[in-house]
């Protein structure tokens, strides 16, 4: 079943195309990696797939429904229900802890809980560091407690931008685990990278260049 | 969670937060003492204006020529006295039920205890009585009609009927903490001319340099400045009619009326006509209206007033641009976690409302410590420019805060602006 279509999707920047006419269509629960290099168009396509970000032309259509005229309200609401995100930067408010952090997205979404908040918090391996500041965990930590707060409204897509582009092997390969898990729980997934690495083990794997898909296939090293 | 990102942010951001305090408590205590100097004052001198039931003062002619000539409100190089028999004469004249209250002044230099003090001998709740060609007029009266907004703060009114003998005094609060008296001590008060000791009955606040005088009977001042029988001057109280045309001219010159207007004039309560009369009654003192001096103390009044009201307005002008470039930068600084907030799902309005709630907040506590150092100001403006305490009114305190909150509120629409143009996608993916 189709969760998401982009249908002839440009952006424009004055006269650069940072997309160009893009359409793409993605099953639910899919995991896929968008590939190319820097300045390609892929963190364009992430906001415009997380309706952070409107295209010039074109059409997204999610579930069946197109949201590309929605208002602005419309789709924070529509963001704030069926997507999480989660940022290379991480972008943690540093003056609240681990849970509390988590607890930001409860807050925006519906109530604030901490026992969920702590819950997810423990599905990341973070349980025990849930008191703690950013500053006081490790970029890898950093980044899980990101993941929990993309994962606490139970969203129907995780979109990740280079979420591993600040992350040692390690700590890489603890995220790419969390990946794996959420995709078995029917989680449908995309993550930006230029990293081959966290690219060969997506399920289906979209290369961008110069604002076009160059290449779109299955990957068949890909198991479950 | 409200909370905790309202005391998170304060932590964070304590050094702006400090800055935007600061530049309100600044705004405010400007504010808070201009209003209440403004509110208070104002009130003061109204209240004077009305209560100075002594709108009239009668003061010996050749010192009326002299403080005319000199343009100075009261001369006292050579000593003038009128005789105490001619207060009756404000009983007799044509307009006589139209003085509501006279009393006679005759002030003096005494030492107390090696300090020189004004010492006013005068009326305080005087029964007076006169006779004039077998007729009896009486009449009760004294500054206690003509210092109504005096505040007793010890003891009380000198009700002279009650006393046995004349050695009684009030006191001005200044006076009596100099000489570390209270109601019911005794001074003893040395001149020239004499010694006398008096009985504090009382001690007062008038908010004016009275409060420097210790005020006693008028026979002992008679006897402590070797005047007896006599006063200086006459604080006359009648009720007037308000001048129009015909008593400006005649305030001129009342020979230059014609028949008619004469008539008029002289059958009409002007403070002008009533003067005029008295002068005919008591042809070695001189009337004059002090209300012309009150008028142009109102006049300055009236600027003063407005040249505060400037002052709090440019104050307020400046705690705004001064909120708004803070407010304005502390949203710039957080612009990522802002982002952040509307990427996990924050509406415009609850990030607007989390940020102005901080700023209020901030705002409040500001404006509370603005009030206290507007308090300290106002009190020192009181003193050195109006020499008297300036009491502070609820109605300032809530204005300021009022006018604080819109300051602050104006102050922060730029950075509101900022909030609903910040766009997650380009600041959440800048920078690769
Ligand atoms: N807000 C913007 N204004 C102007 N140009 C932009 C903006 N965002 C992205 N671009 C341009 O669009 C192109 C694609 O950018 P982006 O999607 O960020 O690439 P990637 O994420 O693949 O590195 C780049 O050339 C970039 O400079
Ligand atoms: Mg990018």
């Amino acid at each position: 079943m189709k969760l998401l279509e982009l249908k002839d999707v440009t952006k424009r920047y004055g006269s650069l195309y940072a997309l160009d006419k893009v359409s793409l269509s993605i099953d639910k629960g899919e995991w896929i990696a968008i590939m190319g290099p820097s300045g390609s168009g892929k963190s364009t396509m992430m906001n415009i797939i997380s309706c952070m970000d409107r295209p010039t032309e074109g059409q997204v259509i999610f579930n069946g429904r197109d949201i590309t005229k929605d208002s602005r309200k419309k789709l924070t609401e529509f963001h704030r229900d069926k997507i999480g995100l989660v940022f290379q930067q991480f972008h943690l408010i540093n003056y609240l802890n681990a849970v509390e952090n988590v607890m930001v997205a409860q807050y925006y979404h519906s109530m604030p809980d901490e026992k969920e908040a702590l819950e997810a918090l423990e599905r990341v391996g973070l349980k025990d560091r849930a008191k703690h500041l950013p500053s006081q965990l490790s970029g890898g930590e950093q980044q899980r407690v990101c993941i929990a707060r993309a994962l606490i409204n139970s969203p129907e897509l995780i979109l990740a931008d280079e979420p591993t582009g600040n992350l040692d092997e390690a700590n890489e390969n603890i995220v790419l685990d969390l990946f794996r898990q959420l995709h078995k729980e029917g989680t449908s997934l995309i993550v930006v990278t230029h990293d081959p690495e966290v690219g060969e083990v997506a399920e289906r794997v979209v290369r961008l260049e110069h604002g076009k898909i160059i290449s779109d296939k299955k990957n068949n090293q890909f198991s479950e | 969670m409200f909370f905790r990102m309202i005391t998170g942010a304060f932590r964070r951001q304590w050094k702006k937060m400090l800055m935007i305090a600061l530049t309100v408590a600044l705004g405010a205590s400007i504010a808070t003492a201009m209003l209440n100097v403004m509110l208070d004052v104002g009130d003061k001198i109204n209240e004077e204006l009305k209560a100075y039931g002594s709108n009239i003062t009668v003061v010996p002619n050749s010192q009326a020529v002299m403080s005319d000539l000199y343009a100075v409100e009261e001369t006292e190089t050579k000593d003038e006295f009128l005789k105490e028999e001619t207060l009756g004469e404000f009983l007799t004249i044509f307009w006589a039920n139209n003085i509501t209250d006279f009393a006679p002044v005759l002030d003096t230099s005494v030492n107390v205890n090696g300090n020189d003090i004004q010492l006013i001998g005068t009326w305080f709740d005087h029964h007076f009585e006169f006779k004039k060609k077998g007729t009896v007029y009486q009449r009760d009266t004294g500054i206690i009609n003509l210092r109504s907004w005096w505040d007793i703060t010890d003891g009380k009114w000198m009700d002279e009927a009650k006393l046995s003998g004349d050695q009684y005094a009030m006191t001005g609060r200044k006076t009596a903490d100099m000489l570390g008296v209270s109601a019911g001590d005794r001074i003893t008060v040395k001149s020239s001319k004499g010694t006398e000791e008096l009985e504090i009955v009382g001690i007062f606040e008038s908010g004016d340099d009275e409060e420097d005088c210790i005020f006693t009977t008028l026979s002992v001042a008679q006897r402590l400045s070797g005047a007896e029988g006599k006063y200086k001057k006459a604080e006359v109280s009648a009720i007037t009619s308000p001048d129009d045309e015909l008593a400006v001219k005649a305030a001129k010159n009342p020979d230059l009326l014609s028949g008619d207007e004469y008539d008029l004039w002289y059958c009409t309560a002007y403070v002008s006509s009533i003067c005029f009369q008295i002068q005919e009654a008591i042809p070695e003192a001189s009337a004059r209206a002090v209300r012309q001096i009150a008028d142009s103390e109102g006049k300055i009044l009236e600027k003063t007033e407005l040249l505060m009201a400037l002052i709090t307005l440019m104050s307020l002008i400046g705690a705004t641009l001064g909120i708004s470039n803070l407010v304005t930068s502390s949203v710039m600084e957080r612009s990522a976690e802002l982002a952040l907030m509307k990427a996990v799902g924050a509406k415009n309005g609850q990030i607007t409302f989390l940020v102005l709630t901080e700023i209020v907040l901030t705002s409040i506590l500001g404006a509370a410590a603005g009030y206290f150092m507007g308090y300290a100001f106002a009190q020192v403006i009181g003193q050195s420019v109006f020499s008297s305490a300036i009491e502070m009114s609820g109605m300032a305190a809530f204005l300021v805060m009022v006018l604080i909150i819109a300051v602050t509120l104006v102050g922060s629409i730029p950075a509101v602006r900022m909030i609903l143009r910040l766009r997650p996608s380009e600041v959440l993916h800048g920078g690769h």
